[in-house]
């Protein structure tokens, strides 16, 4: 495997995190959270993979899998053909310049002591970008601009930025080191709707001018079919759908996506949700049920869901590469 | 039929540098008995204060200024202590957004809500056991004799909030008070809840003021629609016109920036610049700021009520404007 037949930017291969659960005097371990447990996705150069899941499906630990924030235990994270989980911490180093991280709360990852210009220009320093404090001021405040902040605000402190400007802030950060994937954890999900607007325009803008990838992980559907080109779905760990953003809202094929799209509510007076489309409650990931993780909620199920576990693999009608889901109701055998 | 509730011209301020600030501006509304009103807005435009103050439960320093509170005739800022409490609960429930917040860690959620009947019932433990084993069966508890003894942080979120529902419903209010009661939830328990609520509604008949920032939700379990901006309530009306034909601008810009309505390839449609803190709150209609049919009269005059339909009404002078046929 020590090269690949590479059109994606970023390839994720059967990844696997998990967390042991420690008990007893001499800390036994008696069993694992599987935090992430099989997933797989591609991300192309300059498109957006959103990864949609409900809260504890393990969408954020797979991100921060990625950027080796976690210590995955299997699979392969392939970055323009290196395998980022076979580095050591100093041969990742380069690659952290071009994998940035925006997350959820900008208020608790912008260091509140730090002024906005320190922020932004610590990665730079870190990566060697700007040779004098100068050329990097300057670069700071160009980024502020890019984000729509005035530069001159650079000498202010977080706390002094609403909950929008902080987010910008966020983004400015992740730009300075001249990324090609960026990772947003719930980038906008904090944010009222119209700030939320504002950002995903930017959010695509940036795309646009400076082909940036996204991984965009994220619970809200709507924010999914404006923004990523790509899906991918988890349930308890797994990836159980993938695909392109149309078909995937067109016609899903496994029945946890149909319960998900038809769980949102609509703001078309006309459509009002007759039942739940999903009962019951998701279980804990350290006790998922055995065979397909969704047959104790799905409304199809039957004796095989229980005792095997399906593959993420082509399902019947797909048409293109990448359309998978792991249900055995979608696949021929 | 003579409503419910009716809020009358609130104001409900807190001292600021500078005097008082009213977070609630003048804001009237009215709840028929089996309606379900939503008040809609982003955070800060004083949706949770009107919510809290028809409960008098507003934090200090906070106060009521002006205005009536009639609950079934009678003025709420009236009432004493007791009175207020026995109005608490009984008449008027609420629940929260976080029922993890609001429910006891140490305490087993099904003896909180035995505590709830008894404080305003004469009832016996058993007699008060066996109505909340039935209460949890009908929020739709799995197992709910079990459920009776555990903890809640024994339980999942979902059925956190069902614990919570059980007890807001205990005493049999006939007002609902439900502050964003599916934002912490994923979207398909957001649904059984939803449902849920619904479907109590229809059986109890109660009337519900549904607090909340998500025109999704609103369109679930709304009949009718309040939209706040700044403190103010700047349209109402009912759920399908407002939905199909908001007269506001504001409500048409909350509508429009709502990224599963986007149109492919398009940029969202966004509402520029920020909802500005109280304490900066402009003369005139407080949206002009940001409101792309803003003219010369909209920074300076207060817009009043433009009544759009028999039971919608927008405060927008560029909606007045239009029908002065200008």
């Amino acid at each position: 495997m020590a090269d690949q037949p590479n059109e994606a930017l970023l390839r994720v291969e059967d990844l696997r995190t998990w967390y042991p659960i420690k008990t007893g005097l001499l800390r036994k371990t008696v069993g694992h959270v599987k935090a992430v447990d099989g997933v797989s996705l591609e991300i192309e150069a300059g498109k957006t993979l959103a990864l949609v899941g409900e809260s504890g499906c393990g969408k954020t630990t797979a991100g921060r899998s990625i950027l080796c924030l976690e210590n995955p235990h299997a699979g392969a994270v392939w970055y323009e053909g290196t395998n980022l989980l076979s580095l050591s911490r100093k041969e990742l180093h380069p690659y952290r310049q071009k994998l940035q991280f925006v997350f959820q709360d900008p208020m608790a990852s912008l260091d509140p002591r730090m002024r906005v210009r320190e922020i932004i220009a610590e990665g730079m320093k870190s990566f060697g970008i700007g040779k004098t404090q100068q050329e990097r001021t300057a670069r700071v405040g160009q980024l502020l601009e890019r984000v729509q902040l005035n530069p001159n605000h650079m000498w202010r402190y977080p706390h002094e930025f609403s909950g929008g400007q902080r987010q910008r802030i966020g983004i400015a950060r992740a730009l300075a080191t001249e990324p090609k994937l960026l990772i947003c954890d719930e980038a906008v999900s904090a944010l009222d709707v119209s700030i939320q607007a504002q950002i995903l325009n930017l959010l695509r803008d940036l795309q646009e001018e400076l082909g940036l990838a996204y991984l965009f992980i994220t619970h809200d559907l709507g924010v999914v079919k404006y923004l990523a080109h790509d899906v991918a779905v988890m349930y308890l760990g797994r990836v159980v759908e993938s695909g392109k953003t149309e078909r995937i809202f067109d016609s899903p094929q496994h029945p946890y996506t149909k319960g998900l799209l038809a769980a949102i509510p609509s703001v078309d007076p006309d459509r009002r949700t007759e039942a739940p489309p999903v009962t019951g409650d998701v279980p804990s990931p350290s006790d998922p049920p055995p065979g397909c993780h969704f047959h104790t909620r799905c409304p199809v199920a039957f004796d095989r869901c229980s005792q095997e576990t399906p593959e993420l693999a082509p399902f019947a009608a797909a048409t293109g590469v990448g359309e998978r889901s792991r249900c055995f109701l979608t696949q021929d055998d | 039929m003579s409503p419910l509730l009716e809020v009358n011209n609130l104001t409900t301020s807190f001292p600021g540098a500078f005097g008082e600030i009213p977070v609630v501006d003048d804001v009237s509304f009215s709840i028929d008995p089996g309606e379900v009103l939503a008040l809609v807005g982003e955070s800060g435009c004083g949706k949770s204060m009107t919510a809290l103050s028809i409960l008098r439960l507003i934090p200090k320093p906070g106060q009521i200024k002006n205005g009536e509170i009639l609950m079934a005739g009678r003025d709420i800022r009236g009432l004493s202590i007791p009175e207020i409490r026995g109005l608490r609960g009984h008449e008027i429930s609420m629940i929260f957004q976080e029922p993890m917040t609001s429910l006891n860690p140490v305490v087993t959620v099904g003896k909180q809500v035995v505590e709830a009947i008894q404080l305003h019932e004469r009832v016996d433990r058993a007699a008060a056991r066996a109505r909340t084993v039935e209460l949890f069966e009908r929020v739709g508890i799995p197992d709910a004799s079990d459920r009776f003894d555990v903890y809640p942080h024994q339980l999942s979120g979902g059925l956190k909030q069902r614990v919570m529902i059980a007890m807001a419903l205990s005493t049999r209010p006939k007002l609902l008070i439900a502050d964003e009661p599916t934002t912490a939830l994923d979207v398909t328990i957001q649904a059984q809840i939803l449902g849920l609520l619904r479907d109590l509604q229809a059986e109890t008949g109660m009337s519900i003021l549904l607090i909340t920032h998500d025109l999704g939700v609103v369109n679930e379990l709304a009949d009718r629609v309040a939209v706040m901006y700044a403190g103010r309530i700047v349209e109402s009306g009912d759920r399908r016109e407002l939905l199909l034909a908001p007269g506001h601008p504001y409500t048409e810009g909350l509508l429009k920036s709502n990224p599963a309505l986007a149109q492919p390839g398009q940029p969202l449609p966004e509402i520029a610049g920020v909802v500005p803190p109280p304490s900066e709150w402009p003369a005139g209609c407080r949206f002009a700021n940001r409101c792309t049919r803003a003219f010369d009269v909209c920074e300076r005059d207060v817009p009043v009520r433009s009544q759009i339909t028999p039971t919608q009404y927008a405060c927008c002078h560029a909606v007045a404007k239009e029908q002065r046929g200008g």
